[in-house]
């Protein structure tokens, strides 16, 4: 499947800022389950060069500009093919120690709940029991937009009842690290969800070690192992990790940002194209 | 009865303290003590202070000097010189390879979990070879002495050590007002610590660095408790000192900003945790640091010293390890000795170390500067039981220690000298060589029996003299 992507985000400012750093994990990476046609990353019209690939293997990109704007306007694009490999992630070129993503972190560290929900699975062999845990995340955390913040860790997520995707997917890898399974928290494009919705923002899951296997994706969100339908951008220990925007302005305040993703069905020329878009 | 350094086993004087004896004798306890306010007068124009983290009151109280050296022979100090040596280059080797291949974890020789789910191994150095591959360009060994031929390291310190402006000033100090004392040479000079410093630094400037290497020192500012030492060492290199707010990246480069124009800087001697150096890179929720500092230096554009993630190879959990890292890494045998360790995060150790702790020394594993330390013999049975709760509550953030038997030094005692606990602390430079001034801070512990040395608890410093015959 090709998918066309073009992912806006823009900052505006109250005053205009002296000095904006960005740094931009908008790099899908090549792997076996999606192949890179093109693709672009611009900040208010000049293309950002890619760093060599980070420690997770992942490609990074640095803005830093000087001087007086009012809006920064980020834009990555381009065109990827995806391939339907029924979860598995694999093709890293970096090799990064398993045992790293036991680690927990503020935002995934597990409570006596986490512990509990961790512990009331039953099925013995791991991909089952994967996604149980998937399944459970999901009963526990009724899906709300708002109800949570991008500080809002796994153990307050739950206790709460209610969040999205990132919340979903720290439950998911605290509760797997929690278990002596190996798992990251992923950032990307999804093209649709499980009711064909399209998503206008940049979507999260889960990687989940399998011995034997490598890499499962699991998209506790939509319950369901990552199909062709997604755009793997990067992965991390937990959301701020894999943040795909990171920036430090100085001298101004954000007044606000806007995130726009646009995700469609870049059918090779002549066939017809499906427009998710409304 | 703990090692007097000053006497032998017989009680006579030891060689390499006759001619200070003679000098205490020909000087008397009132003039000592005359000289010492001398001292302290001096101390004071020149404003050295170290402020103490967590105590409250004078932010810039003067750290105690105490006149009397602390000495060691020529003989004693080749040993010292090979074992430091050995242990910078192992900590170094280890670092190198926990952000590589990992082969003493692979070897099976130190658990994986307590380095990568350690919070001081970086992620983000996985696979980056730093210039020279060298992590920790001062490493600051914490040692004390238990007998004549028995040194041990109680700890490393592998980022940022801080006291060597107190070598350099004591010694400074000490010439000034007893020029005698040094005039037939026998002491090894230390002054020369600043130049093999910057020496050291601009061996490891990065690839994109033209020409002589331009070399900063990075504080966090005059709030700092050792501002003081970042200001001095900076002068006495001659190299600027600058604060996160005076540096940006561009290019791929660090620039210092100066009224004549951004100017490129090579090689960043940071005096700033990991944490701050770069919000972009560590801590998203932190306002200081440079933000793209971290990929200006992993896309070869600068050099930070010491490397983010250094602290891995310090940590009091992976302490214990150090002695196998140097038989894996170099194949030798460890010259200095470590303290026997029992981790609290084992089944066994946990098991021990709450049976015995009124004998043992108990510390967190992330802490430093003797806060969160409990020393058994000297603690009431209520503080045991509840420094006993805090470990039970984490096992993993505990080790435990026996109550060693420090050797003692002379010290300027009200009625003469008195013996009082000491330990030591080398700072050994690692660039494209390593480097070693014969020296290093001598902290003194000043109540009677008392065995922590930390200038945050009470401690005071003394002048180190490595004799050259």
């Amino acid at each position: 499947m090709e998918l066309a992507v073009r992912h806006q985000t823009t900052y505006r400012y109250a005053t205009p800022a002296n000095q904006v750093s960005l740094l931009l994990r908008l790099y899908p990476g090549q792997l076996d389950c999606q192949q890179i046609r093109s693709w672009e990353v611009t900040v208010n019209g000049t293309p950002v060069t890619e760093f060599p690939l980070n420690a997770f293997g992942d490609g990074e990109g640095f803005y830093h500009r000087r001087g007086a704007f009012s809006e920064m306007e980020i834009v990555a694009s381009g065109t990827v093919a995806t391939q339907e490999r029924h979860g598995i992630v694999s093709g890293f070129t970096q090799e990064v120690p398993l045992p790293l993503f036991l680690r927990q972190t503020q935002l995934t560290q597990p409570d006596a709940a986490i512990h509990a929900l961790a512990r009331s699975l039953a099925e013995p062999e791991p991909i089952p029991r994967l996604h149980a845990l998937s399944a459970r995340v999901r009963e526990a955390i009724a899906y709300e937009g708002g109800a949570t913040t991008t500080a809002t860790s796994a153990a307050e997520a739950l206790a709460l009842g209610r969040g999205v995707c990132q919340d979903h997917t720290h439950l998911f890898v605290s509760a797997a690290r929690s278990l002596g399974i190996p798992a990251r928290y992923v950032s990307g494009y999804l093209l649709a969800d499980e009711a064909g919705h399209a998503l206008r923002e940049t979507h999260a899951w889960a990687e989940a070690w399998v011995d034997g296997l490598g890499w499962i994706g699991f998209d506790a969100t939509n319950g369901l192992c990552v199909t062709e339908l997604y755009v793997r951008l990067c992965a991390g220990l937990d959301a701020h990790d894999a943040a795909p925007v990171r920036g430090s302005v100085y001298g101004t305040t954000e007044i606000g940002i806007q995130a726009d993703v646009m995700i469609s069905l870049a059918a090779p020329s002549g066939s017809q194209q499906v427009q998710q878009q409304q | 009865m703990s090692f007097f350094e000053m006497h032998d086993p017989e009680g006579s004087v030891r060689d390499c303290y006759a001619e200070v004896q003679r000098w205490i004798d020909d000087t008397g306890v009132a003039g000592l003590h005359r000289r010492l306010e001398e001292a302290e007068a001096i101390f004071r124009r020149i404003g050295i202070t170290f402020a103490v983290y967590g105590e409250g009151g004078d932010p810039e109280r003067l750290i105690p000097f105490d006149l009397l050296p602390r000495i060691f022979s020529r003989m004693e100090w080749q040993r010292l010189d090979q074992g430091i040596r050995q242990r910078a280059q192992a900590l170094n080797a280890f670092l190198y390879d926990v952000y590589h291949r990992g082969e003493i974890l692979r070897a099976g020789l130190i658990p994986q979990e307590l380095v990568y789910q350690n919070q001081a191994f970086r992620p983000e150095m996985i696979g980056f070879d730093p210039p020279g591959r060298v992590y920790s360009h001062i490493v600051g060994i914490d040692i004390v002495r238990t007998g004549p031929d028995r040194f041990e390291v109680l700890e490393d310190n592998c980022r940022t050590p801080s006291g060597v402006s107190y070598m350099l000033e004591n010694r400074e100090i000490m010439t000034r007002m007893f020029p005698d004392l040094f005039s037939r040479g026998r002491v090894t000079p230390v002054d020369n610590y600043p130049a093999q410093l910057l020496r050291t630094l601009k061996e490891v400037a990065p690839p994109a660095c033209k020409g002589d290497p331009v070399v900063v020192l990075l504080t966090p500012g005059s709030l700092n408790s050792a501002y003081y030492e970042h200001s001095y060492l900076a002068d006495l290199m001659g190299i600027e000192l600058v604060e996160p707010v005076d540096l940006f990246v561009e290019d791929g480069r660090v620039w210092k900003k100066t009224t004549a124009g951004p100017r490129a800087v090579d090689v960043i001697y940071r005096r700033i945790d990991d944490d701050y150096l770069d919000p972009l890179a560590f801590r998203p929720d932190s306002l200081l640091g440079v933000p793209g500092l971290f990929h200006a230096y992993r896309s070869g554009g600068v050099t930070l010293c010491s490397a983010p993630g250094a602290g891995i190879a310090d940590d009091k959990a992976i302490y214990v390890y150090v002695p196998e890292m140097i038989r894996f890494y170099l194949g030798e045998e460890p010259i200095l000795a470590n303290i026997p360790t029992w981790q609290c995060g084992t089944k066994d150790g946990l098991a021990y170390v709450l049976e015995h702790l009124s004998e043992l020394v108990a510390k967190e594993v992330h802490g430093s500067g003797g806060y969160g330390m409990l020393i058994g013999p000297k603690s009431t049975a209520a503080e045991i039981a509840t420094y006993a709760e805090r470990i039970r509550a984490n096992p993993g953030g505990f080790i435990a220690q026996p109550t060693l038997d420090l050797s003692t030094v002379p010290t300027l005692g009200e009625a003469g000298v008195v013996r009082r606990h000491a330990d030591f602390r080398p700072y050994c430079l690692v660039g494209k060589r390593m480097r070693l001034v014969a020296g290093g801070l001598t902290r003194v512990a000043l109540t009677e029996g008392s065995l922590v040395v930390n200038s945050s608890q009470g401690g005071g410093v003394k002048d180190t003299w490595v004799l050259r015959d």
